[in-house]
This record gives C-alpha cells, structure tokens and sequence, in this order.
C-alpha cells in the first residue's frame, strides 16, 4: 500500500474527508443542519437513545442479518462468497437502519414531518414505514421514470399512508427527485426533517448516515470470525450514494488486510456516455450539498446518468467515498447492465435469493476481482458481498431483460 | 459605477437601488443581453447576470425554466462575460450570481481574472457559505471583486455577524424562507432581518425574493438599500408571446419597479 494511504476514519474539520465533503447549501439551510448536529452527537452519547435504536433495529428490523456461506454460488464466481443479508431486513433493504435513526432523531427535534428522495423506493418505502410507526407526515420526492420502473413500491408507499410526488423535470431519476426535496425543505425546515437516504449531501449527512449503517459491518466482522476464525479477504458492496458500502466497509478500513471494493453502475459501460459510475467516469466537482465526485460537463453542469438500477441511477457520490477513492483504501469499478443482470440470474439460479439489481452489481463485481484476488493470496478468496436489497420491485425490469412474460399475441390481455 | 456607489448615489437620491436578476442565455444569449440592456435603459441600477445551472435547488419554477431553456441553448458559462461587458456599456453595475459548481469547474482564480477584465463588480454566490469560501474569498480580493453572501431569518445572529464581514458590496437579505419566485404577499420576516443585519454592519442591504411591483418595491425600499427582482422579470419574458411583448412587459415592469425604490412610503 502506498504511503499516502491514510486510513484514519474520522471526517476532518465541520465534515470534511479531506477536500470533499462540507456544506454548499443556501445559507437558509444552516440553522437546521447545526441543529440536526447537535441534536444527533447528543442523541449517539445517549444511552436511552442507542438503546432504543437498538430495540428497534432488532425487535422492528429483523437485526442482526444473517451472513449467509453461498455455496453454489462460490463455485460459480471463483470464490467463497459469504452474503451478508440486507434484504431480510423489513422493508426488504438496507435503508431501514439509518431511516430508524433519523426517525428517532426528528421525533428529538420536535418535527412532525418527514420528506425523503427515492430512487428505487427502498428509501422512500423505509421512510414511509417510519412515519406510519412514529406517526409523522410523509411526503417521497421520486423521478417519474423511476416511478414507472420501481411502481410496486410506489404501492407500497402509498398504502403506509405516504405522499408520493413524481417529479416530472430533468432525467426524472434520483438526481432531480433530490432537487426538489431541497426545495421542499428551504421552505418547511421549521417543522420538517430530511430525511436523506444515503451518504451524500451537506454535512452531517454523510457521517450521520454512515453511522447509522455501520451496523452492517459491525455485524459481518463478527460474524465472519465466528464463522472462519478470521476475517474475510474481501468485502464488496454496490455504490450509488454508497451508504450500504460505507456501512459494510467502515469497521473493516483499519483491517488492511480486507481488500475492499465499490461497485459502481456501469449501465452501457464507462467509454459510453451513458453510465452512472461517478468516480471510475467522473471528477471533482459540488453537488447536492457536498464536494465530490460528479459526473458534470466542462461548464459543471451534471450529466444525466444511466443505469437499469434506479438506485445507482444518480451522477454524485458521497463525499467520504471520493476520500477513500483519493487514500486508495477502496478500489471503485464500474459494472455494466448486462453484468449485472447476469449475476442477478445466477443468484437466483444457484441460491434461490432474488436480489435488488442494485446488489447484483456487487455479485458480478466479485467475477472480476476472484482472478486477481485468487493469484495475489494463492487460494480461494473469501469474499462477503453486501446484498443490499431483496429483488420484488425489479421483477418488471427483470422479465422485460430476460424476455419472461410470453410475447405471444394469444396471452395479451 | 462600484456597487459601492451605487448605493451610496441611490442614497443621495433618498432611495434604494434596485437590483434586476435575469439568466444569460435565456432564451439565447443575444435576446438575453438585449433584456439587460432593456432593464438598464428602464432604471435598473445593479444587473445581476445568472449562470444557468442544471441543478437550480434554490429556485421556484419560474426560474428553474427559464435556466432550463437557457441550457438547452447551449448557453455557456463563459458566456457571462458578454453580458456583463454590454451591461457595464450601457451604464449600470453588472454583476454575477452563480451556484457554486460551475465557478468551481471554470476555476475560482479563472473565473475572478475574467469577470474583472470584462467589467464585472462582484458575485453573488447563493450556495456557497463563507466557511467553504476561502479560494474565492482570495481570488476576490486579488481581482478587487464585490462578494456578495446571504443571510437568511434563520441565520444566528453569529452567523449573521460572520457572513456580513465575509461580505464586500452589500449583504443580500434572502427574506422569504423558500425557492425564488414572485409572491402576492411579502415576506413579513424581510424588515425584521434588515433591521439585524443593520445592526451587525455598516454594508448596505439588499432584500430579495418575491418582489413582483412598483408597490412591493415601494413597501421593501422602507427598510431596505437594494430591493433585488428576480422571478418577476424573468415572468416578463417566459409568459409573452413574441419577443417585442416580452421585451416591453420587461420595460414596463422595470419603469414600474424603478418609481418604487424612489416612493419609499
Ligand atoms: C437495495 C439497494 N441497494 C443499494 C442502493 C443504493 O444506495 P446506497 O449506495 O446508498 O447504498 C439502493 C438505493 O435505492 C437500494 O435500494
């Protein structure tokens, strides 16, 4: 490893990682953004707080997830793969851990309600779970394409009691969803908390939510020693706003032994223009509250991005992510559709677990980095793979990918 | 004219200056300079230019289209310059307001060397606090550049101490806690932030968001040094079916706007 590499995790001064991260917000938003600071260090050194959080993560949630030894599954990727179990959280993913939290942290503040961005709806069906057991009001900014590919959990959100507003302006995706749950926010801060999915926007987004999903590695490092002795050679997870990968690696980044690895969305692949892998085929820029990378022209403006996974389908990435890219603790690769698809299949052909297309990302990122991995250690690598998230809401995209439903006039409806 | 002069002229004058934001390159970049110019010729004092973003967070829907046109143009950053050199000839005070992105792609230092070479007072930076300001705040003192941070109701009164000495030019009173858009009613929080920033700074203070008239100016012109116009005037253009309407609408409106800031009641 180099020199430069700098594994200590704590962010930098006012939640910088190195020159990322930060606040680039209207100065309208500060107030509450120091608020929710203090409101949440207080809350973390807490024990009535983490207490409770644990009781619902555990009694609510279905914690711990189960690390799960994939043996068909290793026989066809070149490694031992250990599945750390997200998608058997309640609500089918890894967003109800840090949804729990801020939660519990906007009942603290005294605000009775909550807005959130979806891409695929994991986060917005976790927010909307949320408000129905806090009983607050909810309102879930989601492009309207995503709306369209990821309709079952617009169902869903509904049903828990949820406002589900499409947004209709720009690539209609995850990117301009989050445009207007700011603009929502600049106006309603008083009495409405943010409730933001993942591990980007200003500070202290991208530390509190990170917290919030550490349990994810907290768990796998344990179990993996309980389960080989040791801990494993490598942990892989999907990457959009990259809180399911933050979560799993955070535990593991001063074990340098741990290869660890983000997989980005690929969609038609990083040479093409269409792709969401903002560090493998972007650079430095501001977006959405934070510095880091973008995918942006050579005015700044952000470039629509493209993925089949509405939850990787966003042009930003959270800020420690870019830090940990710079440091070289992480190595970020980009995955295409089409890999990913694969690897979708093969879970479901080999194990009988449909995942999110999002994790899928993770499964196939694991068949490019066994054959190295294999030659570096002299054995078969054990890798964990954070599954993200259970596969129901993709069943539409899956059987127009994979040609499921009959074409033949005679079955139309 | 300095912004500095500006002000101090308006306050000779008995009035407050006023303010006119339009986007370069809406709905092209030659229509959107010959608007400036228009709003110039009508009595504008301070022309602030937009550069169009593709991620307006802090605007309402008004100003999120005209950008979006603008963008789809093909309208570029470097593309302010040209506006600000025909505003400066036509004999107000130009200036930039940008979210902070594209200054940053373009280059802190970049952006200031050309902005001043081409006539520009200063930027007006709505996303950028001065904690994660201290690149520009360099390049703006270099290139002898106004800058221009907002405050807002909510701000701490410490926060509104430190960002008011951040300032040059004048502080920008962001009045109404929301996107940009013009509003029947005003702020009722706008002369009550005025009045804490007075007390904080010998800067002149500029209120913004929402004003849409001569009688709204009028009202904000009361307590305020700039009274700032922004969804109104771009209305002008969005809403009219030819280019002449619009360009008259966008007249009249400023004519109106400019007996305002001088019928303080
Ligand atoms: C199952 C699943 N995995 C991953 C993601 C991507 O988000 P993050 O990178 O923050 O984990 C999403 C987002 O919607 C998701 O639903």
């Amino acid at each position: 490893m180099s020199t430069e590499t700098n594994t200590s995790t704590a962010p930098h001064s006012a939640g910088h990682f190195g020159r990322f991260g930060g606040r680039f917000v209207p100065e309208a938003l500060v107030a509450a953004l120091d608020e929710l600071t203090a409101v949440y260090t207080e809350a973390m050194a807490d024990v009535e707080f983490t207490d409770e959080l644990s009781r619902l993560l555990m009694q609510y949630a279905g914690r711990p997830s189960l690390l799960y030894d994939a043996r068909r599954l290793s026989v066809e990727l070149g490694a031992r793969v250990l599945l750390k179990r997200e998608d058997l959280n309640h609500t089918g993913a890894h967003k109800i851990n840090n949804v729990l939290g801020q939660a519990l942290l906007t009942r603290r503040m005294g605000k009775r309600r909550i807005i959130a961005e979806t891409g695929a709806g994991q986060h917005g069906v976790a927010a909307a779970t949320a408000a129905a057991l806090f009983d607050l009001e909810c309102t879930v900014y989601m492009g309207e394409l995503d709306t369209q590919r990821q309709a079952l959990n617009v169902a869903r959100m509904r049903l828990l009691g949820a406002t589900v507003v499409p947004v209709t302006t720009g690539s209609r995706t995850l990117k301009d969803a989050m445009n207007e749950a700011f603009r929502d926010w600049v106006s309603t801060v008083e009495h409405t908390h943010y409730v933001i999915g993942s591990v980007g926007g200003p500070h202290p987004f991208p530390t509190m939510v990170r917290d919030f999903q550490r349990v994810i590695g907290a768990e796998t490092r344990q179990q993996a020693q309980r389960l080989l002795g040791k801990l494993p050679d490598a942990v892989c997870a999907c990457v959009g706003g990259g809180s399911n990968a933050i979560g799993i690696f955070y535990d593991f980044l001063s074990d340098t032994d741990v290869a660890l690895y983000g997989f980005e969305a690929g969609g038609d692949g990083v040479n093409t223009r269409r792709h969401a892998a903002a560090i493998t085929g972007g650079s430095s820029g501001v977006l959405h509250g934070a510095r880091s990378f973008v995918l942006q022209d050579a005015d700044g403006q952000t470039r629509e991005s493209h993925s089949i996974s509405a939850g990787l389908d966003y042009p930003g990435i959270g800020p420690e992510h870019a830090w940990l890219h710079e440091t070289g603790r992480v190595r970020y690769e980009a995955v295409t559709d089409e890999q990913a698809m694969q690897a979708l299949q093969l879970l479901c052909r080999t194990e009988g677990i449909i995942p999110a297309i999002e994790s899928a990302h993770a499964l196939a990122g694991v068949r490019s980095i066994a054959p190295e991995l294999t030659l570096r250690l002299g054995r078969t690598p054990v890798v964990v793979v954070n599954l993200s998230g259970r596969g129901d809401k993709d069943m539409e995209t899956a059987a127009s990918w994979f040609n499921l439903v009959s074409e033949s006039p005679a079955d139309r409806p | 004219m300095s912004v500095r002069e500006v002000f101090a002229s308006a306050a000779a004058e008995h009035r407050s200056a006023l303010i006119g934001y339009l986007p370069v390159g809406f709905p092209n970049v030659a229509e959107s300079i010959a608007a400036m110019r228009t709003m110039v010729a009508a009595g504008a004092d301070i022309v602030e230019v937009g550069v169009p973003y593709s991620d307006p967070v802090i605007d309402g829907p008004t100003i999120q289209s005209a950008v979006e046109i603008a963008l789809r143009a093909g309208t570029r950053v470097r593309d302010v310059f040209a506006a600000v050199e025909a505003i400066a000839e036509a004999g107000a005070t130009p200036m930039v307001m940008s979210y902070w992105n594209p200054i940053e792609r373009y280059g802190v230092a970049e952006f200031a060397r050309a902005l001043s070479f081409s006539g520009g007072a200063g930027l007006i930076t709505p996303d950028l606090l001065p904690e994660e300001a201290t690149e520009w705040i360099a390049a703006s003192d270099k290139y002898q550049l106004d800058r221009v941070f907002l405050v807002a109701p909510s701000s701490t009164q410490a926060r509104l101490v430190s960002t008011a000495a951040a300032c040059r030019g004048f502080v920008y009173a962001a009045s109404v806690m929301g996107a940009t858009g013009a509003r029947d009613q005003l702020s009722n929080a706008a002369p009550a932030l005025a009045r804490r920033v007075r007390a904080v700074t010998d800067l002149p203070v500029g209120v913004g968001l929402g004003v849409s008239n001569g009688k709204q100016a009028a009202q904000v012109a009361s307590y305020a040094d700039g009274v700032i116009v922004g969804s109104a005037l771009v209305s002008c253009l969005l809403d009219a079916s030819d280019r002449d309407s619009g360009q008259q609408a966008l007249h009249e409106l400023v004519v109106d706007l400019a007996e305002g800031v001088r019928a303080r009641p």
